[in-house]
């Protein structure tokens, strides 16, 4: 396939996997605001916007964390390049590109979820639409991975379709928990004080796993059993351990493709051994937060590695 | 139902009202459908449209950057019989194009000879000297031809356009027929129409057996397109995928090893044929404009040294020249030796002053295009027209004769589309779509049919309001 084509789908699919996890990340934050008063509800949503990466471009034409205007300006806003609306609109430009890579299916599930969030977010979304449009958000990503799931040829254009949704959200994942890193510290839990457990709530929402969680561990909550959870668990599809299962198995079907490996193998080996055999006190023991920023770092090292090893640029 | 106008040709309705034969099956059809089942089906069919991302986009318009052609869901029908002897006509006329082709780039025969004036091509900004002595891989230019026909009357098909650059609507053509067939899929099992499905595959053998003999047993090929702006992109990738080809733009390819070669994931990989969807000026910014990025720099030195495929050749532009157009029944019979059996419409070339004359005369009676001209714009429709706007018209023809040409009105023959009060009437034409290969020509049954959508309008340009259907023609 071409370098180009590569290119294109896996920042489609990286696009498409980031309007996903914005989605759940605003709909975790509105639900923990309503419960609120007015200053938490503010440090929420600016955490929000910190845990985005969104909070100086905001900052810039507000002066304060409101639902409403965090919402406006992740959605939809104009002066968001980074909008929700925006990465649908460029994972439908890339599905474009690559029209004849990807199915029939494919192309109509980005396309009319395109079709559908530009007429849900052509106006401001009202209160009591939100979790209606962010629903559709969500909804609209998994449209377009199931079709991808079910119709599409596991070859390369696959691989880097996986690729880039893996890469992406093992990102989003890193980027939540770093944001509230400092709720998971152990030192907290034994402190014995009353602990806020619907922060942790939030966590585990705005990564999907709050059933899942609860599941495995009979109601009970602490912060070293969800670190574990969403760093470690394999069988948890948004922890960084599964995220780098899929990964590894990707590149290395590419490696097989080519008969060779590249930069970004090497880099994916470096960043396993990060992650392999550690346990979650391992982990809290070099610091949670290091952990984080290490991992944030060599994840995207990956994603560059990629990039040149299948010439997505000349 | 529809009561056709007496004064021109209806290819459903006969003057008395009865249907003509090759309507009657579909006819027998639609007398059992409930109207307003039928009014719901219109509906369905443009968001079918919508969410399978069939559009164009339309140059100088901002806010609707992809724009539907308008679908209409009664089909234009043309019987076997009347198919066979309208392909007898194209062939002949595509060979002819094809030998025109070679013959302006070689010896020139048919200028010595003094059936064509010389300044014809001279003056022609698509005739390239870099083809000049140059015969393509198995001496095609002319891979993929669109021929543009009216029609007056149960036997008369006139042309009114050829389209050897690079013709589009042929991705119209084949999702219509899509569309049509998912709509009213029981029809299909009434009415025995010939399948246009393999069009694609017909285009890949074409261009396989095009490639230079340096090309492998399956030869490598390559559709490139200006990109996603570009207005025809859906066409591009439509035609890609179905043929299972790489979809290319410029900044993908690049001369490797002395031949156009494709940057993959894994690395440079040859190109034998590419079907090119951008224009000669386009190609390479090292022969043709220097501030095009659309291009491969050297693409016309592994041209000439006869290792890749460029389809449609450069430089067949010449024959979408009106004036050449003027020059076809010449150009036919100079050829094949044989009478044309299409006729062209009757055109005045203004650049002749006696012609000339006469135009400024009737101006309110013609139509005026610019030889070069395409899309419907820049022309001047007579009748139509409001006297101020014959009046500018005539200064800009006063200015340069040499660039119109003339032809009168004709009475096109109209076919039903569906409105909300039923069927009724409107003028059509016809693209057919010709592949040429070594392994000889080969027309595919159907093509593009496009409507003027308001009542009484001659304009069936997509660009300009017109609309589309499904063409059939019957198993019969």
């Amino acid at each position: 396939m071409l370098g180009r084509v590569a290119e294109g789908i896996f920042w489609m699919y990286r696009y498409l996997e980031r309007a996903e996890n914005t989605a759940r990340l605003l709909a975790a934050g509105h639900r923990m605001t309503l419960t609120r008063g007015q200053e938490e509800a503010s440090q929420e949503w600016r955490s929000v916007l910190t845990t985005l990466g969104l909070l100086n471009a905001y900052d810039a034409d507000h002066d304060s964390y409101t639902g409403a205007q965090v919402c406006d300006f992740v959605l939809r806003s104009k002066s968001n390049p980074e909008s929700v609306y925006n990465m649908f609109e460029r994972a439908r430009t890339n599905a474009r590109a690559c029209r004849s890579a990807i199915t029939m299916e494919v192309w109509e599930a980005v396309n009319e979820g395109w079709m559908t969030l530009r007429d849900l977010l052509a106006r401001p979304v009202r209160d009591a639409n939100l979790n209606q449009v962010l629903g559709a958000i969500r909804r609209e990503s998994t449209l377009a991975r199931g079709a991808t799931h079910g119709s599409m040829l596991r070859n390369e254009v696959y691989c880097f379709a996986r690729m880039g949704t893996f890469i992406e959200r093992a990102d989003a994942t890193t980027r939540i928990l770093d944001v509230k890193y400092y709720l998971l510290l152990p030192s907290l839990a034994y402190v014995g004080t009353v602990l806020d457990t619907s922060q942790w709530d939030n966590i585990l929402r705005s990564l999907s796993g709050e059933r899942a969680y609860r599941w495995l561990n009979a109601g009970r909550m602490d912060a070293r059993s969800m670190a574990d959870f969403l760093i470690l668990d394999p069988r948890f599809p948004r922890s960084l351990t599964f995220c780098y299962a899929t990964l590894r198995e990707n590149l290395n079907e590419l490696a097989q493709l080519h008969g060779r490996e590249g930069k970004s193998h090497v880099a994916m080996r470096e960043a396993d051994v990060k992650l392999a055999g550690k346990t979650v006190e391992d982990i809290f023991e070099q610091g949670l937060h290091q952990f984080l920023i290490e991992f944030r770092n060599s994840n995207a090292a990956i994603s560059t590695a990629i990039a040149e090893d299948y010439r997505f640029i000349p | 139902m529809s009561s056709s106008d007496p004064t021109n040709f209806d290819e459903m309705h006969g003057p008395d009202g009865s249907i003509r034969s090759a309507y009657r099956g579909y006819n027998a059809w639609l007398e059992e459908q409930d109207k307003s089942w039928m009014r719901r089906k219109g509906a369905e069919a443009e968001s079918f449209f919508r969410r399978t991302g069939i559009t164009f986009n339309v140059y100088g318009e901002q806010d609707a950057e992809e724009r539907l052609i308008p679908f209409d869901m009664v089909p234009r029908v043309v019987t076997g019989g009347e198919w066979r002897r309208l392909s007898r006509g194209i062939e002949q006329r595509v060979r002819a194009l094809n030998a025109f082709m070679h013959d302006l780039y070689h010896r020139q025969e048919i200028i010595r000879s003094g059936r064509l004036p010389e300044r014809l091509f001279r003056d022609n900004s698509a005739w390239l000297p870099q083809m000049v002595g140059f015969t393509p891989p198995g001496g095609v230019y002319t891979h993929i031809v669109g021929i543009d026909l009216v029609r007056t009357g149960p036997d008369e098909f006139l042309v009114l356009e050829d389209n050897a650059r690079t013709p589009s609507g042929v991705s119209y053509m084949l999702e219509n027929r899509e569309t049509m067939m998912a709509m009213f899929p029981e029809l299909f099992t009434r009415v025995k129409v010939q399948s246009v499905s393999n069009y694609p595959r017909r285009l890949a053998a074409s261009l396989a057996a095009s490639a230079p003999a340096s090309a492998g047993s399956t030869p490598s090929i390559a559709v490139l397109t200006p990109g996603i702006y570009n207005s025809a992109y859906f066409e591009h990738a439509f035609l890609a995928d179905k043929m299972g080809a790489e979809l290319v733009e410029g900044s993908d390819l690049r001369i490797v090893d002395g031949k156009v070669q494709m940057r993959t994931t894994d690395g440079y990989r040859p190109i034998d044929v590419l079907y090119r969807r951008v224009d000669d000026d386009f190609l390479d910014p090292l022969t043709f404009n220097p501030d095009s990025v659309l291009g491969i720099p050297g693409i016309m030195d592994v041209y000439r040294a006869g290792n890749i495929t460029i389809a449609n050749a450069p430089g067949t532009g010449v024959a979408d020249d009106k004036a050449i157009y003027s020059f076809m029944p010449e150009i036919v019979e100079f050829y094949t030796g044989e009478k044309a059996l299409l006729p062209n419409v009757e055109t005045w070339r203004c650049a002749d002053p006696d012609s000339l004359k006469y135009v400024l005369d009737n101006l309110e009676e013609l139509v005026v295009k610019e030889v070069h001209g395409s899309g419907g714009y820049g022309m001047l429709i007579g009748p139509t027209s409001s006297k101020k706007e014959i009046r500018k018209f005539r200064e800009k023809l006063l200015e340069k004769p040499e660039n119109y040409i003339a032809q009168p009105t004709l009475s096109l023959s109209t076919c039903p589309i569906f409105t909300r009060d039923g069927l009724a009437p409107r003028h059509v034409d016809l693209r057919p779509f010709v592949l040429c290969s070594p392994d000889g020509v080969d027309i595919t049954p159907g093509g593009l049919t496009r409507v003027a959508l308001k009542k009484g309008s001659l304009v069936v340009n997509s660009s300009q309001g017109g609309g589309t259907k499904d063409t059939w023609v019957l198993d019969d």
